[in-house]
Order: C-alpha cells, then sequence, then structure tokens
C-alpha cells in the first residue's frame, strides 16, 4: 500500500508539472491576460509537496525493509544498522533520481512561493521551464527507473548496500552534491525564462544568484566530503584521482563559479549579460553531463553505479532536449540581447572576466580530459587520462587566475588604475617572490607543488586587503563572505601543495613487536586480532605510533570483509595533528607471517579540506549576506507602497 | 557575431553525436576468464546442504560435458536465472552448483521455492573456487568438457537466448 501511494503520488506531481510547463508556455503566448497564468504557482507548490511525499513513502519502505519492494530487496538487508537502512533510500539510481525530483519540485514550489521580484511574464516563463526540467525527470523515473516496484515474490532477503557505501559521510555526500545540481538547475530555468522574455536584467542576476550560491555551497561540501571520504576509505593515500566521477563533480563547480562571479558583475553593474546566461545553461547542463557520464557507464570509474545502457540513453534523451533547447535558444535570442554597460580591462569586472575566462578554460580542460578516452574509444584506442595530463595543463590557467585572484577584489568597478593598488600588489608581489627564493633555497621540490605554495601563500595574505581601511563591522556580509572563500582556495591550495611536495611513504613488512618509521613517525606493531562488525568480519592491527618523542597514540587501521554482498575493504587508521597526517592501512599477510603496512606521513594534508569548509563558509557567509538584504529590500520597498497608497488616499 | 552563437550547440550537437555512438556500441564490461581453455584447478568441497553431493574437480573427469554454474542464494539475478536452468536441466544438461558465501539453509530454502536443477552442489565459503576459476561475480555459468577442461565462460544470469548457446557449447564440448 505504501509503495502504491508513493507511486500515485509521483504521477500526480508528474501531471501538475506538465500543467506547469504548458500553462506557463500558453501563458507566454498570450500575454498575462490568459487564465492559465493563476495556474503556474500554485501547481509548482503541490508538486513540490507531493513529490516530497513520495519521497517519504520511499523512506519509509527502507525504514522497515518491505522486501516486496524491488528497490528494497536489491539495495538493504535487514540486518543493516537504521542509519545505513535510511540512507540506502537514495544510495541507489532510482532512489537517488527520486531524490533529485523531490529537491527539484521542493526548489520549483520555493520559488513560486517567494520569487516577486522578476516581472511576471518573466517568472512564468521560468516556471514553464521548471516544468520541462522536472518532467523530463518524472518521465525517466515512472517509464524506466521506477522505485516503487515490487516483486512477484517478496525476496527473503535484501541484497546490501555495497559495503564502501556503508559509511557516514558518503550517506550523505550524495545528497549533497545532488542539492547542488538540482539549485543549478533552478538557475538554468531563470536563464531560459529570462532569454524567452529578453529580460535579462540586473533583477534576474540578483533572483538567480542565491541559487547559485547555494548550489555552489552545496558542491563545495559534497566535493570536499567525497574527496576527504576517497581519501581514506579507498585505502590509497590519495585525495584526488580525476576519476571520471570526481570530474563529474569538478565541472559543474568550475562553472558556477564563473557563474557566481558573473552573475554579481550583472546583479550591480549590468554587464556580461549574454556571458552570465551562457554559463547559467553551461553549469546546469555540466551536472547533467557528469551525471549521464557516471549513470551511463560509458566511461569506467572506481565508482561503481547500477550501469545500464538504457538508462544512459534515456539521461542523452533528456540532455539533448535541455541542454540543445537551450543552446538553440541561445543562439536564435541572444543577438536580441544588448551588450549592458561597457568598462575598462583594469577593473573589477576586468578582472572577474579574467577569472571567469581562466574558469571555463580549465572547465573544458577537465571536459576535454574526461571525454578524451570516449573520442579515442570510438577509433578503437584505450587510453587513460590521469595526472601527467590534468596537473600542468590545468595549472597553465590556475597560476594566473591565482595571481587575478590576489588583487582583482581590490579594483573599483568600471575603471581604475593598477598603479592606485600599487602598495598592495608590490606587497602580494614581493611575498610570492620571498617565498619562492625560500623555499627553493631550503627544499628541493617540483616546480607545480613549489608555484602552488608560494601562490597560496601570496593570496592567503592578499585575500584579507580587501577589508583593509573598511569598517569591519560595517562591512557587508557578502564582502566577509568573499574574503573568507578566497581564503579558503588559498588554505587549500597550500594543503595540495604541501601534500604533493612533502608526503612520505613507506611500505613495510614486519612482525609482531618490530617497528618501522615513516618521517618523524615511529610506528610499533603491537598486534593484530580479528574483530567482527554488523556485517564484516576484519583483521586489525594494534598500532602504536610516536611522533618524535612524544606521546604514543593507537591506530587500528582494519581490512574488512563483507559478506552481504562479498567485498573486501580497508580501513585506514589516521593520526591528525596540527600539521599534518599519519596514514596507515594494513595488507596481508605475507606466507612468512610478516605483515604488510603502509604508512603515510603528509604535512599539512588536513588544509585542503579546511580550505574547501572555508570556502562553503565564505559561500554562506555571501548567501545569507545576499538574503537579509534582500529581505530589507522587500520590506523597504513594502513601507514606500504603504505610505504612497496613504498619501493617495489623503489626498 | 551571429555565427559564433551556433558554436556551442554545434560542439554540444558533437557531443551528443559522440555519446550516442559510444552507447550502441557493445561494451566489454566483463572480466573473460584466463582459464577458458584450462583444465579446471583441484579442489574439493563439501555439500552445500544436506542431501546433495558436494563437488570435486573428479566430479567433472567422468568423460561427460558439464555445467558449472556460480550462484548463491543472495543473489536476485539467480533467481532470474532458476528457470533457464532448469529448462536447460530438462533438455539433459548435467549442472554442477557451487554456492558462494551461502548458509545450508539458506541454500535449502532458495532451492525448495526456485527448484533444484543441480545434480552436485559444493559450498564455497571463502569464494576460493571461483576465484580460482576466474570468475569475478555471481552468477556466472562455466562449460567444462569431460576431461575437466573449461571450454566456455558465459558471465552475468542465463537469459531465454541463452539457452541454446549453452546446449550448442555442450554439444562442441562433447
Amino acid at each position: 500500500m505504501i509503495a502504491e501511494l508513493g507511486l500515485a503520488a509521483l504521477w500526480l506531481a508528474a501531471a501538475l508539472a506538465a500543467l506547469q510547463m504548458s500553462a506557463g508556455f500558453l501563458a507566454l503566448r498570450a500575454g498575462n491576460a490568459s487564465e492559465l497564468a493563476a495556474l503556474i504557482r500554485p501547481a509548482a507548490i503541490v508538486q513540490g509537496v507531493l513529490v516530497t511525499f513520495s519521497f517519504a513513502m520511499l523512506v519509509w519502505l527502507f525504514a522497515i525493509t518491505d522486501l516486496s519492494v524491488k528497490l528494497v530487496a536489491s539495495n538493504s538487508h535487514s540486518l543493516k544498522p537504521l542509519v545505513f537502512k535510511l540512507s540506502g533510500t537514495w544510495g541507489n539510481h532510482e532512489g537517488s533520481m527520486l531524490l533529485w525530483v523531490m529537491v527539484m519540485g521542493l526548489a520549483g514550489a520555493l520559488i513560486a512561493l517567494v520569487e516577486r521580484r522578476l516581472p511576471e511574464r518573466t517568472m512564468n516563463a521560468t516556471l514553464a521551464a521548471q516544468g520541462v526540467v522536472s518532467l523530463g525527470f518524472y518521465a525517466f523515473l515512472l517509464l524506466s527507473s521506477n522505485p516503487f516496484e515490487r516483486l512477484p515474490v517478496p525476496a527473503a532477503e535484501g541484497m546490501g548496500l555495497n559495503p564502501l557505501l556503508q559509511d557516514i559521510g558518503l550517506a550523505f555526500h550524495p545528497p549533497t552534491l545532488y542539492l547542488g545540481y538540482v539549485g543549478l538547475s533552478v538557475a538554468f530555468s531563470f536563464a531560459v525564462g529570462a532569454l524567452l522574455t529578453r529580460q535579462v536584467t540586473p533583477d534576474f542576476a540578483r533572483a538567480m544568484r542565491p541559487w547559485v550560491l547555494a548550489a555552489w555551497i552545496m558542491l563545495t561540501i559534497g566535493i570536499t566530503a567525497g574527496s576527504y571520504w576517497a581519501y581514506y576509505e579507498l585505502g590509497w593515500g590519495g585525495w584526488w584521482f580525476w576519476d571520471p566521477v570526481e570530474n563529474a563533480s569538478l565541472m559543474p563547480w568550475l562553472a558556477a563559479t564563473a557563474l557566481l562571479h558573473s552573475a554579481s558583475v550583472l546583479a550591480s553593474r549590468d554587464a556580461l549579460r549574454t556571458w552570465t546566461i551562457m554559463l547559467g545553461v553551461v553549469a546546469f547542463s555540466m551536472s547533467m553531463v557528469g551525471t549521464f557520464l557516471v549513470r551511463s557507464g560509458i566511461l569506467t570509474s572506481v565508482h561503481a553505479f547500477a550501469v545500464d545502457p538504457e538508462r544512459g540513453t534515456f539521461i542523452l534523451v533528456l540532455l539533448g532536449i535541455f541542454i540543445g533547447g537551450a543552446l538553440l535558444l541561445f543562439a536564435l535570442r541572444a543577438n536580441t540581447i544588448s551588450e549592458g554597460e561597457r568598462f575598462a580591462l583594469a577593473s573589477r569586472e576586468g578582472a572577474l572576466v579574467f577569472n571567469n575566462v581562466m574558469l571555463s578554460a580549465i572547465l573544458a580542460i577537465v571536459l576535454l580530459g574526461t571525454l578524451y578516452p570516449l573520442l579515442t574509444e570510438a577509433f578503437d584506442v584505450r587510453v587513460s587520462v590521469g595526472p601527467p595530463y590534468f596537473n600542468p595543463v590545468g595549472a597553465i590557467f590556475a597560476i594566473p587566475m591565482f595571481a587575478v585572484m590576489a588583487v582583482g577584489p581590490l579594483l573599483r568597478w568600471r575603471e581604475d588604475r593598477i598603479d592606485r593598488i600599487g602598495k598592495e600588489v608590490a606587497l602580494t608581489a614581493a611575498l610570492v617572490v620571498a617565498a619562492l627564493v625560500l623555499t627553493s633555497l631550503l627544499t628541493e621540490i617540483g616546480l607545480l607543488p613549489l608555484l602552488g605554495l608560494v601562490f597560496g601563500i601570496g593570496l592567503a595574505v592578499a585575500s584579507w586587503l580587501p577589508l583593509r581601511g573598511r569598517n569591519l563591522a560595517r562591512t557587508p556580509l557578502a564582502t566577509w563572505g568573499m574574503v573568507v572563500a578566497h581564503f579558503g582556495i588559498a588554505v587549500a591550495l597550500i594543503g595540495m601543495a604541501s601534500e604533493s611536495a612533502f608526503t612520505k611513504e613507506r611500505l613495510a613488512a614486519i612482525e609482531q613487536g618490530d617497528t618501522a618509521t615513516v618521517g618523524p613517525w615511529t610506528v610499533v606493531l603491537e598486534g593484530v586480532e580479528p574483530v567482527a562488525g554488523p556485517n564484516w568480519t576484519a583483521v586489525q592491527a594494534r598500532l602504536s605510533a610516536r611522533y618524535g618523542d612524544g606521546e604514543a597514540r593507537e591506530l587500528t587501521p582494519q581490512s574488512r570483509n563483507f559478506w552481504a554482498p562479498p567485498q573486501q575493504t580497508t580501513e585506514s587508521a589516521l593520526a591528525t595533528r596540527w600539521n599534518g597526517q599519519l596514514y596507515a592501512v594494513v595488507g596481508d599477510r605475507s606466507p612468512d607471517g610478516r605483515w604488510q603496512l603502509r604508512l603515510w606521513w603528509k604535512p599539512f594534508v588536513t588544509l585542503i579540506w579546511y580550505g574547501g569548509l572555508l570556502i562553503a563558509l565564505g559561500g554562506l557567509l555571501a548567501l545569507i549576506g545576499r538574503v537579509l538584504t534582500d529581505l530589507r529590500h522587500r520590506r523597504l520597498a513594502a513601507r514606500i507602497a504603504e505610505r504612497r497608497a496613504d498619501r493617495e488616499a489623503l489626498a | 557575431m551571429s555565427w559564433r552563437l551556433w558554436v556551442p550547440l554545434f560542439a554540444f550537437a558533437a557531443f551528443v553525436g559522440l555519446a550516442a555512438y559510444q552507447l550502441t556500441q557493445p561494451k566489454d564490461d566483463f572480466v573473460q576468464s584466463g582459464m577458458v581453455g584450462q583444465p579446471l584447478p583441484y579442489f574439493d568441497l563439501p555439500p552445500a546442504m544436506d542431501g546433495v553431493e558436494g563437488v570435486t574437480s573428479g566430479t567433472f573427469a567422468d568423460g561427460e560435458p558439464r555445467l558449472l554454474n556460480i550462484w548463491a542464494s543472495w543473489c536476485l539475478p539467480c533467481i532470474a536465472e532458476a528457470p533457464q536452468l532448469e529448462s536447460l536441466e530438462q533438455q539433459g544438461a548435467k549442472i554442477v552448483g557451487i554456492a558462494i558465501r551461502d548458509r545450508p539453509e539458506d541454500v535449502a530454502g532458495f532451492l525448495a521455492q526456485h527448484g533444484n536443477p543441480y545434480t552436485h552442489i559444493g559450498r564455497d565459503d571463502l569464494s576460493e573456487v571461483q576465484l580460482a576459476i576466474g570468475s569475478s561475480g555471481v552468477p556466472e555459468t562455466f562449460v567444462v568438457d569431460g576431461q575437466g577442461v573449461i571450454r566456455y565462460q558465459h558471465i552475468g544470469d542465463i537469459r531465454a537466448r541463452d539457452v541454446p548457446i549453452l546446449l550448442d557449447e555442450l554439444e562442441k564440448a562433447r
């Protein structure tokens, strides 16, 4: 019954999306006179309620482990801890797509409820576009991946969840990314709405900006968390592998970063109109392309997803309709949108445009590297594109971007002279040069880590300069957000550079009681014991690790065997200090009875993720600042309207 | 200016074209066993439940070609292939099963519900034999000839269209 209720709600929501779409387009043709226009907002709101109900039903089915439902039987297990039963709801294709449409439905309902700044015609077009996108995903769910499908005969027991996914961090990692993707779908709808009605105005950018910001925060958190997960769960000691799935999350982030900045230019200066529209389309298409690459299985990845060519085809068709349609509209309409305000090269806009171009170039590089194996496979050549391509080629554009990032926020809007900020530029340059000389004298490290380190240090200082000479209490929250986010980039950059430059690795085969050293650490293998968990057994090594002459810490890396489904995973053990992490993995036992231990000392590696969190925090500050300002404006406008009404009444 | 506005659309169309082409290409996702053409390694598995015979490499050495089905009661595709195994058995195929990481009571329950086409069922609790013959997942089915040499490997569940292929391979192994 529960499954049927969920399915019925899903069909109804799909019908409402169709209504929202058709009413929106009809209203667009007929003007506001159309009676249908009054239906659009309520349709969006009720649709949000229905799809949320449908998702709640699926969560319920997972909570009670209803094994007559195919999805539950293939992805859950009665022995699984409750939190993983619940996260199992979206730890699979169908459930995650339902989560996607739910968030999309909620986002649509929210715009319908609160967004009143834009002309009604543009809002109708925006909600119509949102209806098209939602309808596509409803069709996908209902026609090819029904999450509520029943089994003819209930299964005796569920098939478990991929043991790699039984991890609290990962339970919340995909939903975070999804929130980001969906936020970009809202930005996409706004862009299409503005393009359809030719209303590419600062108001449009202001309406779109919170959504882009929210999406960007979620993507930042998702990527940071995903990277940390890969780091401690895969047991390879790396934190980024340029794997297609990782790239699939990085590409929308790059596009969203560019979009965020160009939307700011449009909102404050009414410039970069077509470019912002283009980025709005590109950002969403990157999330769709990413989803397609991951789900269709046309690229091989360390992340195992249920691969199904039929679903791949479906996503490709959706992608073709949404993005092809939007790009066609762009090609036809962009000519009729005037260019907007002009600005000098040396200006805030100029710096933002430069960084936009660099971000787009990096995006193109990542996209090309990700798709290249697909291209060569068409000619029967199998290649694998990895760090030797991505790192140096990306750096060509990233390094100038960091340089401009350090000084750009100091420039004034519209027109400025570099010599006005000469002191700040000189300070930053001196810092970079000093760091460069010092590091190359003291240590011998590769060019890329060296550049990363010195630009990171320069940027870490320069990112705070925009606050100089300001009254800190009256500085807008959005400015604080920018400063914190830029500082976060610097922190993460220093972490990445330090990790790649100074990591020490040790592979040792030792007996119980023996000692291995790595960097400043001394590690003693105290013992090896079997341990058991709720659905796994493991071999656990007890290590006693000492940093220099410091206190001994106990580390317990494990090699786990899950039994439903059978799979072996490594659980690394970490010892975190302020200046880095010791990373330990236990391997197999060699025939002579010695245990294989893999140890890494990674100085300042944690800065990578602290940096990521700072970036997200910066975004959050900016978002709160923007929303508060919007609310204040709205109150002000309401008060003015009230006074005017009073005055008219008096007259 | 205006032709440039079409560039994104054309680039996108090129991507869609490439992706669509790749989707239609047969995808080589399967890990083919390096053991095809090789004799079975030596093994000796206890029975997977009471009342059936266990499986040893000697089971295959009586001159009669057999199907070796790697399965488990916890595996959903194995339920899907059960009718096809049944029909293979009715058409004269001798099927030897190896249950992977399974419990006797679950095996019994599975066979009671979905039928038992097996002449022997061995119990492989650590996937040792599965790995030794080069099977990377459940279910997989091997054609083994009368001398114990692996002749053919079928990966994934047996669908209706695979039944004649497997019968044909069994005939060839004779």
